[in-house]
């Protein structure tokens, strides 16, 4: 019902010399959604951001956020941003930070409901440049959204800190989307966007190989992995219907398969002193890894 | 995602910055430039120490046996010379290092209002020229028994707080030139040559007469005529000068802008 876009990239291209950064890349953020950019170094994610942020220039198509130019004041009220390497003035104290950049804004969030948040209530008396790294992160984190935008850009955000901090601050991503925030996450950890994301679009070589939600992801990648403990031979296992691979590692017996119902009723027929048997549905990593390898192949294949 | 979430993320009315809140913006920019460098001691100290101690040996100690007049005339020319400094480094070496560290990338995606970076930098580098010449002025009348006028001090002040302005450009076009570390070394290569070639350390007679008449090639040259008259050392129109430094401050700014949007 409320499926408006509030940033877009169409048929954007960039190149950089002869490297082609981006290659025809359309990508759309809903409002109040939460979308996580994946890919491996070098996909585009970074030029992606860029674009949406106005801060480089497509060399074709259009990049736009609320319906207007990136580098329009008043696109850029609407949106916070946390980039993966900002080194802020050392000198200034994290409370002083956060006073600058929430005069930035129109209608900015209160000064303590910020800090609260964002978890940096204990640090807003420090230079910035005294802090850990996980800790600048916080406060990165706390000047992105303290402009109450619609839009928050985060790059990396949880690189360096610690589980406790990590946990923390998806809570706060989780309370802003809540809120009727979107947010556009870039991550390496995977478990993060299957944690979070609403929707997840994996760029790779500049293009977009795929887009949708968490589930529909896991789904390109069909197969089921089934571990146990069990005398029957691999390499029979892997001759029956239906099974993909089957190997032997660590005393534990491992299939991979399409049908794991039907495969697990003929384990436990055929071997009934079984034990330890786990069934597990691909994960978003190994989708991803999947994704990723097709189209080197299919490259290489080129 | 509900509706009542979609309405409070976007009544129209958030968008319009008020005026107050616009001058909000520019004063809380230029407050954190000025706090931060004049909280960081390897950036103030190098600018006050050079300045100072050049001064104090050259103007009070040496010039001693050549009177007041010369220590006149050198508070004029070390004054020049300090106020070169916050410029060319605070602009120069600060712009070049932001953009190297992603804090200007940043900037530029925040809703900044756009001038306030600048201005909050130009700022800061006023106040710091303010502060050397307010030191030199305090070592020539209590240590060189200079005896200047009110208004001469105001002029000088003047002087050094507005000619300051095109070594922020200056420094500004090399900052977008170079990026990271290699700016310091980039702008002592401007700075040490230019105040000597234009008769900041020595008088301009003791130079060769092929160097003195390429003086008026620098602008720090021209500052420091206006320095020199507004001692009362110099007895000339001020006009020219001023017109020649806002020529370069114009160039030196437009060149720098024009590459920052080139580059970024």
């Amino acid at each position: 019902m409320n499926d408006t876009t509030v940033a877009r990239l169409a048929v954007a291209v960039k190149r950089y010399g002869s490297l082609t950064a981006l290659d025809g890349v359309d990508l759309a953020v809903r409002r109040g959604e939460l979308l996580a950019v994946l890919g491996p170094n070098g996909a585009g994610k970074s030029t992606s951001i860029g674009l949406l942020l106005g801060l480089i220039r497509p060399d074709a198509g259009r990049a736009e956020l609320f319906g207007l130019d990136p580098q329009r004041i008043e696109a850029r009220r609407r949106i916070g941003v946390m980039l993966q390497s900002a080194n802020l003035p050392a000198t200034l104290r994290v409370g002083e930070l956060l006073r600058l950049t929430m005069s930035y804004y129109p209608n900015p969030r209160g000064f303590d409901e910020t800090a609260a948040l964002a978890g940096v209530a204990d640090l807003l008396l420090r230079p910035y440049g005294k802090l850990s790294g996980g800790q600048q992160r916080r406060v990165q984190f706390a000047l992105a959204m303290c402009g109450r935008p619609e839009l928050l850009f985060l790059d990396e955000p949880t690189v360096g800190m610690d589980i406790d901090a990590r946990q923390k601050l998806w809570a706060a991503m989780r309370a802003l989307v809540a809120e009727g925030c979107a947010v556009v996450l870039t991550t390496h950890y995977l478990e993060e966007a299957e944690a979070l994301a609403q929707r997840v679009v994996v760029l790779g070589q500049g293009r977009v190989l795929s887009e949708g939600s968490v589930d529909e992801l896991r789904k390109r990648v069909a197969l089921t992995r089934i571990r146990c403990v069990s005398d029957l031979d691999a390499a029979a296992v892997a001759a029956w219907p239906d099974v993909a691979a089957a190997s032997r590692e660590n005393g534990h017996l491992r299939i991979a398969t399409a049908r794991a119902e039907a495969v697990v009723r003929r384990l436990l027929d055929a071997d009934p002193a079984l034990c330890e048997l786990e069934v597990q549905r691909a994960g978003l990593a190994e989708a991803f890894t999947e994704l990723t390898r097709e189209t080197a192949a299919e490259q290489e294949a080129a | 995602m509900d509706t009542v979430a979609v309405v409070a993320a976007s009544p129209a009315s958030t968008q319009a910055m008020s005026p107050r809140r616009m001058l909000g913006a520019y004063l809380a920019e230029a407050r954190s430039e000025c706090l931060r460098y004049l909280r960081a001691p390897g950036f103030l100290l190098p600018i006050m120490l050079f300045p100072g101690l050049f001064y104090l040996v050259f103007g009070v100690l040496m010039g001693k046996s050549e009177g007041a007049d010369a220590a006149r005339y050198l508070l004029a020319s070390y004054s020049i010379f300090g106020v070169m400094s916050p410029g060319l480094f605070g602009f120069g070496v600060s712009l070049s290092l932001e953009r190297d560290g992603g804090l200007l990338t940043w900037k530029r995606a925040l809703p900044m209002p756009p001038g306030a970076y600048l201005l909050g930098k130009m700022l800061m580098a006023m106040v710091a020229a303010t502060v050397v010449v307010l030191m030199l002025l305090a070592m020539a009348t209590g240590l060189a028994h200079v005896a200047l006028a009110p208004m001469r001090v105001v002029a000088l002040l003047a002087t050094g707080m507005l000619g300051v302005v095109p070594f922020c450009a200056l420094g500004m076009l090399v900052g977008t030139l170079i990026k990271g570390q290699g700016a310091p070394g980039m702008l002592q290569l401007v700075y040490l040559p230019m105040s000597f070639l234009s008769g900041l350390w020595f008088p301009l007679s003791m130079l060769p007469k092929s160097l003195q008449q390429f003086a008026p090639v620098w602008p720090s040259y021209h500052l420091d005529r206006i320095a020199l008259i507004a001692v009362g050392i110099v007895h000339e129109a001020v006009l020219p000068h001023v017109l020649v430094l806002a020529g370069f401050a114009a160039a030196f700014f437009a060149l720098a802008v024009r590459q920052l949007r080139r580059v970024g």
